[in-house]
């Protein structure tokens, strides 16, 4: 198997996370399928052609056509699309579903690097340090135009979208170091928005993540912004504030002074942050000035880890990630 | 044959009828506006080939060291328009259908032969600002004008690209309500639907498209124009735009636009397969109705270009689904033409090199896009070399082998003169393995994860890389020798009598190059289409052997 998959590596990418193999899985079969049913077109041309060239006495006969067998290969193909479709539905349902309790990573796009926040508080530029064996969701958004955040190894890809939040998230299954490159064209340096994707052992994720200089977690930072924009007077931590109180919000529904009512996540806060006079909550005036132009995309991303850090049991804010999930397998790291 | 010469070169046809230049730039003949855009589209075809060759060359290597970032940029944007908007979308259309929809239904002209003059002026006008704007500031925004990146970002002459395409536009619309027409109310007493040739349903079900998909393309380019001048917002969201509406927009059309490539080609496939296997073709309402079918569901796939664009996954679902519906009445094309040659008599002659040639690329383009389809696959080969692969497979080895197959079987028809064979099968031979050793391995390249659009790339990828550029040098050559031995036919080619393939299309019965009214009697239909049964069982003209 060793032998086989050295062998391959030239036209195989490697598989490191537990995604990768599902998708693999897919295109194994769908090789299989296609590649005999091409065949079969192939050698059936090749037969008639070598069979039914031009001879001497030899007449065309002419055929009108038959009803069964366009039923046939109509229908025959049609179920076997349907096999691929369900098949590929269920893989990206499982890459749209990111499990709970998945550490969160934030990433900033911009011409022309990957700008990257741990909750821990510690800061990457083009490098992604993230543990193995552990369920990590991207929550990604651009600073100017749309890139796409793509590990070959995990076989994930995402568009990064500017004004907008997306996602993605992945269960690194090997440690290693992997490419992660920009996959939509974002001007001159598109090609140089490349970047390395570090999956470590526990103990050395430990080590790094210790060494890494963050001086509070990203909900610490985030609290500060809150703080500093003095957002604090008017969201109060009681009911007398002229605005909400944030405490518990992250994730529950909100209901507008117009009526509708909104799942507060991360698009909705970052909304009320740049365009208060968008959704404005029920009971509540539209007096809140827009933060448009004075918070950077990092800035929103800790006070989103703050604002989250609200709706969870104190103890857990601003914590570390817990690595030792059960079950991890030990393997040396391998550089691709 | 030395009588059949003197005739032909006393009898008055399209090509003797005026000589100076203003009897060409002001004919309304659709036979010598054919030709205005055979030659324009030919020069626009090297154009964006030349470009292609740069794109090849600079990534024989990793590292950037050919050009600059910034003209990689343009050369893979410019690349695209040109050969989207100048060659593939005019190709066969109006140069091929512009020359046979009224041959073949026995008609004297198109509906609107004025119009059909226009909308030439209208591609050359759009192409001389597409040449301009690529001289002045070159457009570095790919072929698809993504925003924001387009509209707040680039540099480069965006507007004038836009504005250039929005006009090409309204060409391609003009030559496909000039079919619609022309198709309805001109076929020759007796020419019902049913008896329609099968070129003929594909160039009908591909001007509906342009009818329908084009104005939309106008409005989205419009709007980027709008948006990048008068800074409105639309797409930008800093200005409180959606960048993703522009990719609902522009794949409305684009989606679409495959087809207006693909389907076409289609049709020529029928017209070769039938004539060389002489046979009628297998299941003619089945091939008719998968044209039209491919032309409705066409429209309702656009979005699985956005799989990880941030569509939602209950749309991303629904389009999936839908995508496989298109393919279906691809694989009835492809089944059918097989069981054509089924228990034919087949002569391996150019034209019939290609159209194989056609469905083993083609085939091979259809399976890929099933890949694609998959939600699953395509989040992983998405804007990847994989997409790129698949996509030629379709557009250059479908269309455009499509496109060579059908100039070298109507070749005697609009020239007079027969191509020499043996230099014909070469080339077709040529391009087969050129086409295949320059795309094949960016399947692989995209699996394993190369993105597109990359002026530099890791190191692991330039064995590939290599065969792929070497494979783009073969395939220059490929595409080189037709436009050498076409030109050297018009002189010293042998003269072509009225029917050399022994074909039973209308466009056959009358002289070649046909007389300016194409037929001196309205001629009267009362047989099917491609009716081989009727004919001598062979086709005279190629008596090379292989």
């Amino acid at each position: 198997m060793d032998r086989l998959a050295t062998l391959l590596s030239p036209l195989w990418p490697v598989e490191a996370s537990t995604y990768a193999g599902n998708v693999d899985a897919l295109m194994i079969f769908l090789l299989v399928v296609t590649g005999l049913v091409t065949i079969g077109i192939f050698i059936l041309i090749l037969v008639f052609a070598t069979r039914y060239r031009r001879r001497p006495g030899h007449e065309p006969l002419q055929i009108e056509g038959s009803t069964l067998l366009e039923i046939t290969w109509s229908a025959v193909p049609l179920f076997i699309f349907l096999i691929f479709f369900t098949w590929g539905a269920l893989i990206f349902f499982q890459e749209r579903t990111p499990p709970r309790g998945s550490a969160e990573i934030y990433v900033v796009g911009k011409q022309w690097m990957w700008k990257l926040q741990h909750e821990g508080g510690q800061r990457e530029i083009n490098e992604l340090h993230i543990p193995v064996n552990r369920d990590v969701r991207l929550i990604m958004t651009s600073q100017d135009v749309i890139h796409s955040f793509y590990v070959p190894a995990f076989r994930i890809k995402q568009d990064v979208v500017p004004g907008r939040y997306s996602y993605t998230w992945f269960h690194a299954t090997r440690p290693g170091i992997y490419h992660l490159f920009c996959a939509e064209y974002c001007g001159t340096m598109h090609s140089g928005m490349i970047g390395d994707v570090v999956v470590m052992e526990p103990a050395q994720y430990e080590a790094w993540l210790s060494g890494g200089g963050a001086t509070g977690s990203l909900a610490t930072t985030g609290q500060a912004i809150f703080q500093q924009l003095a957002c604090n007077t008017c969201h109060r931590s009681d009911t007398q504030g002229r605005g909400p109180n944030l405490a518990g919000l992250f994730g529950k529904p909100v209901v507008l002074e117009d009526g509708r009512t909104v799942i507060a996540n991360e698009d909705y806060i970052r909304e009320s942050i740049l365009n208060p006079a968008a959704k404005v909550v029920s009971g509540f005036k539209p007096i809140m000035p827009t933060f448009q132009g004075m918070v950077s995309e990092e800035q929103l991303n800790a006070l989103l880890a703050y604002i989250k850090s609200l709706s969870q049991p104190p103890a857990s804010v601003a914590q570390t990630p817990n690595l030792q999930s059960p079950g991890h397998e030990q393997q040396k790291p391998k550089v691709q | 044959m030395s009588t059949a010469a003197t005739i032909s070169a006393e009898r008055e046809h399209y090509l003797n009828k005026g000589y100076g230049i203003r009897s060409w730039l002001f004919t309304t003949d659709h036979k010598r506006i054919a030709l205005l855009y055979l030659v324009t589209i030919t020069f626009f075809f090297f154009v964006g080939g030349i470009l292609a060759l740069l794109i090849r060359l600079e990534l024989l290597t990793p590292a950037g060291d050919l050009v600059q970032a910034d003209t990689y940029n343009k050369l893979f944007s410019e690349h695209g328009q040109v050969m989207v908007f100048f060659f593939l979308i005019p190709s066969i259309p109006a140069v091929l259908g512009n020359f046979l929809v009224p041959l073949m239904i026995g008609a004297k002209d198109l509906a609107f032969p004025r119009i059909n003059l226009l909308s030439w002026y209208l591609l050359v006008i759009a192409g001389i600002i597409m040449l301009h704007a690529m001289m002045v500031g070159g457009v570095d925004t790919g072929w698809t004008f993504y925003t924001p990146f387009s509209t707040a970002f680039s540099h480069t002459s965006v507007v004038e690209a836009g504005i250039s395409i929005f006009i090409a536009g309204f060409s391609s619309i003009l030559t496909g309500l000039n079919f619609v027409v022309t198709i309805h109310r001109m076929r020759a007493p007796g020419m019902t639907w049913s008896r329609l040739p099968l070129f003929i349903w594909a160039h009908y079900a591909t001007s509906i498209i342009q009818l329908l998909g084009t104005p939309v393309l106008a409005i989205t380019l419009l709007l980027v124009v709008f948006e990048r001048v008068f800074k409105l917002g639309i797409f930008d969201p800093i200005r409180g735009g959606d960048p993703l509406l522009f990719q609902h927009l522009f794949w409305f059309y684009s989606h679409p636009a495959v087809y207006i490539m693909i389907l076409p080609a289609m049709g020529v496939m029928n017209e070769i397969i039938t004539c060389f296997s002489r046979k009628r073709i297998f299941g003619y309402s089945f091939v008719a109705m998968s044209s039209i079918a491919i032309a409705v569901f066409g429209f309702l796939v656009w979005a699985h270009h956005m799989f990880v664009a941030g569509i939602s996954l209950y749309s991303a679902l629904i389009f999936s689904l839908l995508s496989y519906s298109v393919a279906v009445p691809s694989a009835i094309k492809v089944f059918n033409w097989t069981a054509t040659m089924y228990k034919g008599s087949i002569t391996y002659s150019t034209p019939l090199l290609y159209a194989l040639g056609f469905i083993g690329l083609f085939t091979m383009g259809g399976m890929t896009g099933l890949y694609l389809a998959s939600l699953g696959i395509d989040v992983h080969v998405t804007d990847t070399y994989f997409v790129i692969a698949h996509f030629h497979y379709i557009m250059v080895g479908g269309a455009v082998m499509g496109y060579l197959g059908g100039m070298h079987y109507w070749w005697p028809k609009i020239s007079g003169r027969m191509y020499p064979e043996s230099w014909g099968r070469l080339a077709a031979l040529i391009v087969f393995i050129g086409f295949n050793l320059t795309f094949f391995p960016q399947f692989v390249m995209g699996y394993l994860g190369m993105p597109r659009r990359y002026w530099q790339y890791p190191a692991e990828f330039q064995v590939l890389n290599v065969l792929s550029t070497a494979g783009a040098t073969i395939l220059a050559v490929g595409y080189l020798l037709p436009m050498v031995y076409f030109l050297w036919s018009m002189r010293y080619g042998k003269i072509a009598d009225a029917n050399p393939w022994n074909a039973v299309g209308l466009e056959w019965m009358t002289e070649s190059p046909p007389p300016t009214f194409n037929f001196d009697e309205t001629p009267e239909v009362t047989w099917e289409a491609y009716d081989y049964g009727r004919v001598p069982p062979q086709p005279r003209e190629v008596a090379v052997e292989p």
